[in-house]
């Protein structure tokens, strides 16, 4: 629903953003006594030199992709959630259990598990959704606190019986839940390198489930009615009830969307890489990532799809930077993610920078 | 004329010109303020009135004239320019933090300094409540914001200005808000001001008070200067004619005709209010086919419980009511609407528009489900589109493209938007809650045609309005609330202004 102008004035925006970010964080390389050139340009071959590399970027950019949906999937219809995290841990686990108890055939078995851990999750996140309209809770706040209840719920839950395995991990999903592509025994191996590659990186369906399940968030945020009712409650909750939409319904709906998003991120990783679960010491902050994924896509489906491969590809360029000769700790790549999320977060500064130059102009 | 030789302006406006891409919004205006004068600022919604009073406040930038102060000519880059050389201004939405007390807001920005760093309100609260005595304000300094009435409110933004030393004073729609008993204390207070030694300009379209307290009255109108008359010499017809470019009637044509039978039934409906009062106690009655059943009472006597209740928004806690003989109680919201129920909200941006949303989506905001706006629960923007354009065209929403986002409209045209929705198709109760109020002359005298038109197509209005004018005008019959009750029933030729207002006040 945004006009072509915002639309592109919002891309440049970003776009100038990712630039001032790569521009502080070489400063910053700089201070540290690294050669800014070299870093970068180790993290772009890193990324892009071989198909394995950018394989690699793909499976690390799929669970923020997932969780990034879910935070804009939010937005758009005027909600925060901070509880993707969350979310994600739930869909992880309940595609654990399907996928251990479960016995169905391999062309069914993943998509009925995400599926279930869709609905979990999207029920863990509508319960936000309904501590608002119930008792008027804030959802920043009830998802933060939701956020560690999944957290211990999931710990909790590897260390029962129901689970367990052996110290801190659970059991394996069935193979036929997998997402894998090519499985290890395959007979292709070495004769074609680029099937090698996916075999052997263990590159899986996850990606392109990502990228539909943004489509269809696209479709729905774009073209629906769904869409409609909710953004119209969440920008203006007064005016829908006057108007007949019913308000406690659609915001339970947004979250359970929303929340329903970040789990299918959770099971896609179990099912496509972890096969498993173990006990976290520490939330993987997935959720958190989403946010900034979320802004960096300013809210749009498809932008999160970019961003999210953005973040992934710096994620994974960072394993890169951390050896010889460089051995630059990998901690400047959050530098560069925090400097890029910063002047997007603070647009107002670009457009006065821009504004001033384009009156330096005029005179 | 001749000005050049009067040094009495204290404040001049020369030849103002200001568009924004093609659209000229100051054409060339000039206007000039006397010492220890009001000047009324008259024109229709949109006319222009605000962004030559923000030009003046040195917040909008002319494109090309002059403003001079005490005979200097100025350049304002800001507030803070104009605020140095005496010019304040109050806002039509006011600019208060609402958790502050009335003090820390006004020192707010000028506070008195201890020892270079440390505010010290204690020597700021001595100074205001000099300049308080001096005016004659009554106001509690220590109360918090939120917690004094809006008329309260205006008094503390003006007393605001005046700590900053302001002389020349804007007061933007001062009045739309304020009860009539607030307005009229505001303009004893205003008239004060001006007795010593402050000049004044306000904007408004109420001509009642243009009369009871301006000295000159400037009227623009599109953006252009129509005449700067003495308020004196001039009646309310004329006023409202050169604002609006033709004659106003003020009393709408009504067609009589005789009421066949009931259409809404309400049945001693109980309703409380959100602290869990009673707000509206046993309260029955019905309205005709063809009637505009128009309800009087004070703000706050529980005719918005009312409405709410029959919009199915707030809860029943007893009682009943029919629409065609059709019980609709307990119903939810989209069932009443469905049910031919329309309603124009009493507050126009909280509770009718959306207003971030397009103009052609706010039209729809009640039928996006069905068709031919949705298939199969996608939007069909094509119609939504096509169908928005001429509705826009119709009821002269201004302008009339459907891309346009509510937020940009001038509230008079907002509320055509709404009354657009509302009058959809056709509704057979159409709830029509202060249907006018904040508008200019020419919107209300369009907003009333369209309630009268419903009415002679057979169809039924509920009319809420703490105006008593409109209420008189339109009202086939009135029901007076008081206290959530219904104290009085008139009818015909017993609608008179000093019946209703004895009954609003509790009085037999």
């Amino acid at each position: 629903m945004l006009s072509k102008i915002t639309k592109f004035k919002s891309i440049f925006l970003i776009v100038t953003s990712i630039v001032l970010g790569l521009v502080i964080g070489s400063i910053i390389l700089l201070l540290a006594h690294y050669n800014p050139l070299q870093v970068y340009s180790t993290l772009f071959v890193g990324i892009f030199a071989k198909p394995k590399y950018i394989l690699w970027t793909l499976l690390k950019a799929t669970p923020i992709i997932m969780t990034g949906l879910s935070v804009a999937f939010a937005f758009r219809i005027g909600m925060f959630n901070i509880g993707a995290e969350g979310q994600y841990m739930i869909g992880a686990l309940l595609a654990v259990i399907c996928g251990y108890y479960l016995d169905l055939n391999s062309s069914i078995h993943p998509i009925i598990i995400i599926i279930i851990a869709m609905l979990g999750a999207g029920i863990f996140g509508g319960i936000a959704g309904y501590l608002k309209i119930k008792f008027d809770l804030n959802e920043v706040i009830s998802t933060i606190m939701l956020n560690w209840i999944a957290f211990y719920f999931y710990n909790y839950m590897i260390d029962t019986p129901f689970l367990n395995k052996g110290m801190n991990v659970s059991h394996k999903i069935k193979a036929s839940a997998k997402l894998t592509i090519i499985s290890s025994n395959d007979f292709l191996e070495k004769t074609n390198t680029f099937l090698y590659d996916l075999e052997k990186v263990k590159f899986h369906w996850g990606f392109f489930i990502a990228i539909i399940l943004a489509v269809i968030c696209w479709i729905i945020l774009e073209k629906t009615t769904l869409e409609f009712q909710m953004k119209a409650v969440g920008l203006n909750p007064n005016a829908s009830e006057h108007a007949g939409i019913d308000i406690k319904r659609n915001k339970i709906l947004g979250m359970f969307i929303a929340g329903a998003l970040a789990g299918a991120g959770g099971a896609i990783q179990v099912l496509g890489v972890n096969f498993g679960i173990t006990t976290l010491a520490a939330m993987q902050g997935l959720g958190f990532e989403g946010i900034a994924v979320a802004l960096v896509a300013n809210s749009s489906p498809i932008g999160c799809i970019f961003s999210g491969l953005l973040f992934g590809g710096l994620r994974y360029g960072a394993t890169k930077i951390q050896v010889p000769p460089i051995s630059a700790p990998s901690e400047i790549i959050n530098v560069i993610i925090g400097m890029i999320v910063l002047f997007i977060a603070v647009p107002k500064i670009i457009e006065v920078l821009i504004r001033n130059r384009g009156e330096q102009y005029d005179k | 004329m001749n000005d050049k030789e009067n040094n009495n302006y204290v404040l001049e406006l020369l030849d103002i010109h200001k568009s924004y891409g093609s659209k000229v919004v100051n054409d060339n205006i000039t206007m000039r303020l006397k010492k220890n004068e009001i000047h009324a600022l008259l024109g229709e919604n949109g006319a222009g009135k605000t962004t030559l009073m923000n030009i003046a406040y040195g917040l909008v930038c002319p494109d090309s004239g002059k403003i001079k102060v005490n005979g200097t000519t100025l350049v304002l880059e800001n507030s803070s320019a104009a605020i140095k050389n005496g010019i304040g201004m109050v806002h039509q939405h006011f600019m208060l933090i609402d958790s502050f007390t009335v003090l820390e807001n006004i020192v707010l920005g000028r506070e008195c300094k201890k020892q270079g760093v440390f505010t010290d309100l204690q020597k700021s609260k001595i100074e205001i409540q000099a300049l308080l005595e001096q005016y004659n304000f009554e106001i509690d300094l220590e109360a918090k914001v939120k917690d004094i009435s809006v008329g309260m409110q205006q008094k503390v933004e003006i007393v605001k200005m005046l700590y900053r030393g302001a002389k020349i004073l804007i007061l933007d729609e001062p009045t739309a808000v304020l009860t009539p008993k607030e307005i009229d204390d505001l303009l004893v207070v205003l008239k004060g001001l001006s007795e010593s030694g402050h000049s004044i300009i306000i904007i408004t379209h109420k001509l009642k008070e243009i009369k009871k307290s301006a000295q000159r009255c400037t009227i623009i109108k599109h953006g252009k200067l129509v005449a700067t008359v003495d308020v004196k010499e001039t009646d309310e017809d004329q006023l409202a004619s050169m604002m609006v470019g033709r004659k106003v009637e003020f009393s709408v044509e009504k067609r009589a005709h005789h009421f066949s039978k009931t259409l809404f039934k309400v049945d001693k409906l109980c309703v409380n209010d959100y602290r869990g009062i009673r707000a509206v106690n046993n309260v029955s009655f019905d309205i005709r086919e063809g009637e505009i059943l128009g309800i009087a009472g004070v703000d706050g006597n529980g005719q918005s419980e009312l409405v709410e209740a029959i919009a199915g928004i707030r809860k029943i806690e007893s009682g009943h009511f029919f629409i065609e003989g059709n019980n609709i109680t307990h119903k939810k919201p989209r069932e009443i609407i469905d049910s031919g129920v329309s309603t124009i909200p009493e507050d126009r941006q909280k509770m009718g528009l959306i207003l971030p949303f397009n103009l052609a989506f706010n039209l729809i905001l009640h039928k996006y489900a069905i068709r031919p706006f949705s298939k199969f629960g996608f939007l069909n923007f094509e119609s939504i589109r096509k169908q928005a354009s001429s509705r826009l065209k119709a009821f002269d929403v201004r302008p009339d493209d459907p891309n346009y986002l509510a937020s940009a409209l001038s509230g008079g045209n907002q509320q055509k938007l709404i009354i657009a929705r509302a009058l959809f198709d056709n509704p057979k109760l159409l709830i029509a809650c202060q249907p006018t109020r904040g508008l200019d002359v020419g919107a209300i005298e369009y907003i009333h045609k369209m309630i009268i038109e419903h009415r002679n197509k057979g169809r039924s209005i509920l009319l809420v309005s703490h105006e008593l004018d409109e209420i008189i005008d339109l009202s086939d019959r009135v029901l007076v609330f008081y206290e959530g009750k219904i104290v009085g029933m008139l009818e015909g030729k017993a609608i008179e202004e000093r019946k209703i207002g004895l009954l609003m006040a509790g009085g037999e």
